[in-house]
């Protein structure tokens, strides 16, 4: 991971939130990815999402496996504690981190690589335990850093840099989500960051798994023409389903909603998530309607984006819901409660004798 | 091989043959722990097929008035109950001994050899004119021939009813029947046969303070009193006993019962390099947290074991070896996985193991695993095997000492990174070659990235040669710390210009076949390793012995291999000793080897002297 120190120079007159903090102080090092990269844009969501949920910095955890996308754990937060995983296991990490302690917030930053090829099973397993994280995938169909070749998610008759074209079929993250139980599943663009911003407090703030797949433009590998991951297309064939406003617990509702136009779901610490419609009698709580929707525009060559299914109750099958492990983080039980001493033992061995 | 004599008293080995998933295992459990609370010291060896029903099984009960825990290398009583072996297990009984079957059926087989007493007991037929239902019948035959032994063997039946009393306090009516088939068993050997044997058993007291327990459940039990908290594996055998050990004493120890709430969490991995991956996040995140394996799942976990090595990153990994190369024999015992832990991972990557020989020190070094993790910050491999994990041995009763608390290392706490300037992960500030960690989630200046890409001392990335090698040196410095801190190797010996090096499960058949070795005017010094990396005293003790047997449970001579990479030791005077059968090493074989080798025809063929 490349790394830049990037100055704190902060203006009085910048803007804080509930902390007192500004935007610079969810900043991290500078980017070294090309210029233009839609991950850059992703960063810059992710400070713009952390500064308005006044996270403290260091109750965050940033997690990614290997790759462009993985890279971007250190430009964001620098006062939380990251963790670069092997290739496609980033998954197992967080899995365990999130079972030593479950008062943090767990970000896991992939790419279309490391989670759609040698990172699927972990993918897929972390959404069957429901872990409490929220897992985004920076997705632009190309590896990057080995130049160019097509990923999993590279669409049928989707043109190289290099002039092949791709005949195996992609998978679909968001499809893949949805079958596996997935309780937040939300698709945006790096372009429309108007759109990104609320989904990441959302899932952020959702307890249980929260997948965004972002199509995330590769400038350098796959912005050409005959892609159907560049941003010309990206712009072209994106259709909102769901703009999602996320509200946290203690803000009035500033904005209006005309009956009928929009719904509000409750997320488990109060905070609410109000969605407003695009597309006509979409219904982003029902599972296999949301599946079919993608589907149906997938077919037409069109992104779903947006907040595309979100199950209200997830958080009832979450990974330590299921476990019954207790409020107190493992990693803080005191050694007494844990260990049963010399009588114990005592008792223990009686059935070895 | 001994012929039996009355001096066989408290000193044979019986073997019996029987059909996997037939239910035999609870009678050889039971006679055992007959033999166990009579107080004369006993070792049982299963060896038991990768099969769920059908294949053969036999299980080798050893009792020895001495205490010795290794196979002795013969079989004085032989109960052959599996017509698929019955050749074999004929063959293998020594002159002089006894073959015990079922003689419901005409079995000439077994009567082929004239040098040894054959028993016929109609174990079937008892059972079908006692019992009924095909499933019960099948069962209650094993408690025969249990019932049988106990006549030949004078064991008290009595004793035999408080196990199962014990066994089954919640089925009570299982008592009367297993008692029942006992009886039949005891009566007709008793009315048939001249009993005892002369091999019979004689109660001693030399099983006072000792316990019988496998090493899996004692490495399960460890982990439970070092306080770890997180549990994740993937199944495979032998390791997986360990893992359920480990459930099985959190849900009767750690569940609060108010709120039924779980000081635990025991996660089933999709593979082993998640496995790896969730103890990794876990105890980065401060819980401590292990996983078990065998050989396989080293195999599998070896880019997450660089990456532990190179970022620092604690953990705690048992592998139970089994037989390999590939999948090999998965329920066959070899000590084959000692080059792969050693290095495990690409790169210039070397883990500390450890090295238990016995259930006692599963429970021991269990805990000294999660202490030696945490100061060194690097994962610790226990290495056992099956033999000491599925076997029941007899050992001391544990100890464990109140005033333990874990040692977690160097971790700065908030107070502590509150008054610095600027932390920095990779620096070396007290020379030992072990850095500062910080916990997430306790302060913003102790944040840092973690990572396996190269890294200067300060935790940021790089490409530069001198800052990359700066942390690789340091890396090699706190090497040489864990030598000093590593628990030493054990040295015993009457001072002798030969010595013999051994590791693991080997131990026990060592020393038996020492005092063997003794007895026949051959002495030697002894030591065994117990960690990895080696300690000054294996360097010291390679260099004053003139001549140094190496024996070890592989075909590759691993140990010999480790011990003339990482020490001085002259090649040459390093002979092996390499047993890779499958089957737990024997005394015999030991004795039988050092023999040949000290008193071989100069320029003889040594078939088990290996050169590598």
């Amino acid at each position: 991971m490349t790394y830049i120190t990037k100055p704190k120079l902060t203006h009085p007159s910048l803007p804080q939130n509930a902390l007192g903090m500004t935007r610079r102080a969810y900043e991290g090092a500078l980017s070294t990815l090309c210029a233009g990269c839609g991950h850059d844009s992703v960063t810059a969501a992710i400070v713009e999402a952390c500064w308005r949920l006044a996270l403290e910095p260091q109750n965050l955890v940033k997690l990614s496996g290997i790759g462009c996308s993985s890279k971007t754990t250190a430009y964001f937060v620098s006062g939380a504690h990251g963790f670069n995983a092997v290739h496609g296991r980033m998954p197992s990490i967080a899995t365990g981190a999130n079972a030593a302690n479950r008062r943090l917030a767990y970000i896991g930053i992939s790419g279309d690589g490391d989670t759609l090829s040698i990172g699927l099973g972990q993918f897929c397993h972390a959404i069957r335990r429901n872990l409490d994280m929220l897992y985004m995938i920076e997705n632009n169909g190309v590896y990057g850093l080995t130049k160019g070749q097509f990923s999993a998610s590279a669409d049928i008759g989707s043109r190289a840099k290099k002039g092949e074209v791709n005949r195996q079929p992609p998978i679909d993250p968001v499809l893949l989500a949805l079958d596996l139980g997935a309780t937040f599943v939300a698709r945006g663009f790096s372009g429309d960051k108007q759109q990104l911003v609320p989904l990441i407090e959302a899932g952020l703030q959702h307890r249980g798994f929260a997948l965004i797949d972002i199509l995330s433009p590769c400038v350098t590998f796959n912005d050409h023409e005959g892609s159907t991951k560049s941003y010309a297309y990206t712009r072209e064939h994106d259709e909102p389903a769901v703009q999602a406003d996320f509200v946290p617990r203690e803000a009035p509702i500033l904005v209006e909603y005309a009956p009928g136009e929009a719904r509000e779901i409750a997320l488990h610490d109060g905070s609410r998530v109000v969605l407003r419609k695009a597309a006509e009698a979409y219904d982003p709580t029902n599972r296999e309607a949301a599946g079919a929707a993608v589907k149906a525009r997938m077919a037409a060559g069109e992104y779903l984006t947006g907040l595309i299914y979100l199950d209200p109750e997830g958080g009832s099958g979450e990974f330590h819901a299921l476990n019954g492990t207790p409020q107190e983080p493992l990693n803080a039980l005191p050694f007494e409660s844990l260990c049963p001493g010399s009588t114990g033992l005592h008792k223990v061995l009686g059935r070895y004798r | 091989m001994a012929a039996c004599t009355p001096s066989r008293i408290n000193d044979f080995t019986l073997k019996i043959a029987t059909v996997n998933g037939t239910g035999s295992a609870s009678a050889n459990t039971l006679l055992m722990k007959a033999i166990f609370r009579s107080g004369v010291p006993v070792m049982g060896k299963n060896f038991f097929p990768s099969n769920i029903q059908g294949l053969p099984t036999w299980y080798e009960i050893r009792v020895s008035r001495d205490g010795h825990l290794a196979r002795s290398g013969s079989i004085e009583l032989m109960v052959a109950l599996n017509p698929e072996t019955y050749a074999r297990d004929v063959r293998e009984v020594a002159p002089g001994g006894y073959l015990l079957y079922d003689s419901t059926w005409p079995r000439p087989v077994l009567l082929a050899r004239t040098d040894i007493t054959v028993l016929g007991v109609p174990l079937a037929q008892l059972c079908n004119e006692n019992f009924t239902g095909v499933r019960t019948r099948i069962l209650m035959k094993n408690i025969c021939y249990a019932g049988a032994l106990a006549a030949l063997l004078n064991l008290d039946l009595e004793r035999m009813r408080e196990l199962l009393t014990e066994t089954y306090a919640r089925k009570p009516q299982l008592i009367e029947s297993n008692m029942k088939a006992l009886r039949l068993g005891f009566e007709y050997a008793r009315a048939h046969f001249a009993c005892p044997l002369p091999l019979a058993l004689e109660p001693m007291d030399r099983t006072a303070g000792h316990i019988m327990i496998d090493g899996n459940t004692a490495a399960a039990l460890g982990c439970v009193f070092a306080g770890a908290t997180v549990a994740a594996w993937y199944p495979i055998t032998p390791s997986t006993s360990l893992m359920d050990a480990f459930k099985g004493f959190c849900e009767r120890l750690r569940v609060d019962p108010q709120s039924g709430e779980k000081r635990f969490a025991f996660i089933q991995a999709e593979d082993e390099l998640a496995a790896i991956g969730m103890v990794l996040g876990a105890s980065w995140n401060g819980a401590r947290a292990f996983t078990a394996t065998s050989g396989p799942g080293i195999s599998l976990m070896g880019e997450f074991l660089g990456l532990a090595y190179y970022a620092e990153v604690p953990a705690v990994l048992f592998d139970i070896q089994r037989v390999g190369p590939s999948t090999g024999m998965p329920t066959r015992t070899q000590q084959g996985d000692l080059l792969a832990c050693a290095y495990a991972s690409h790169g210039d990557t070397r883990q500390v193991c450890l090295y238990p020989a016995n259930p006692a020190e599963c429970f021991t070094l269990a805990v000294e695993a999660f202490d030696l993790a945490e100061r060194l910050q690097t994962p610790v491999l226990v290495v056992s095997d099956l033999d000491i994990g599925m076997n029941d041995w007899m050992c001391p009763q544990f100890q464990w000492d109140d005033a333990y608390r874990p040692d977690r290392g160097k971790m700065l706490g908030r107070a502590e990174i509150e008054k610095l300037d600027k932390f920095h992960r990779y620096l070396d500030p007290q020379g030992d070659g072990i850095p500062w960690r910080t916990l997430p989630g306790v302060h913003p200046k102790g944040a840092y990235f973690t990572r396996g890409s190269g890294h200067t001392q300060f935790g940021t990335y790089t490409e530069d040669s001198h800052d990359y090698q700066v942390v690789l040196d340091r890396l090699m410095k706190k090497w040489q710390t864990a030598k000093s801190r590593v628990p030493p190797a054990l040295i015993e010996g009457p001072g002798s210009e030969v010595g013999l090096v051994s590791i693991g499960s080997s131990d026990s058949a060592v020393h038996e076949a020492l005092a063997l070795l003794a007895a026949d005017g051959i002495t030697l010094d002894y030591l065994r390793v117990r960690a990895f990396p080696f300690g000054e005293e294996v360097e010291r003790f390679l260099a004053e012995h003139r001549l140094v047997f190496v024996v070890e449970q592989n075909r590759d001579a691993q140990l010999r291999s480790l011990l003339t990479l990482e020490t001085g030791v002259e090649k040459a005077k390093l002979r092996s000793l390499l047993h890779y059968s499958g089957l737990p090493v024997s005394s015999h074989f030991i004795v039988e080897g050092v023999q040949a080798e000290l008193r071989g025809a100069s320029g003889a063929a040594r078939p088990s002297a290996v050169g590598v």
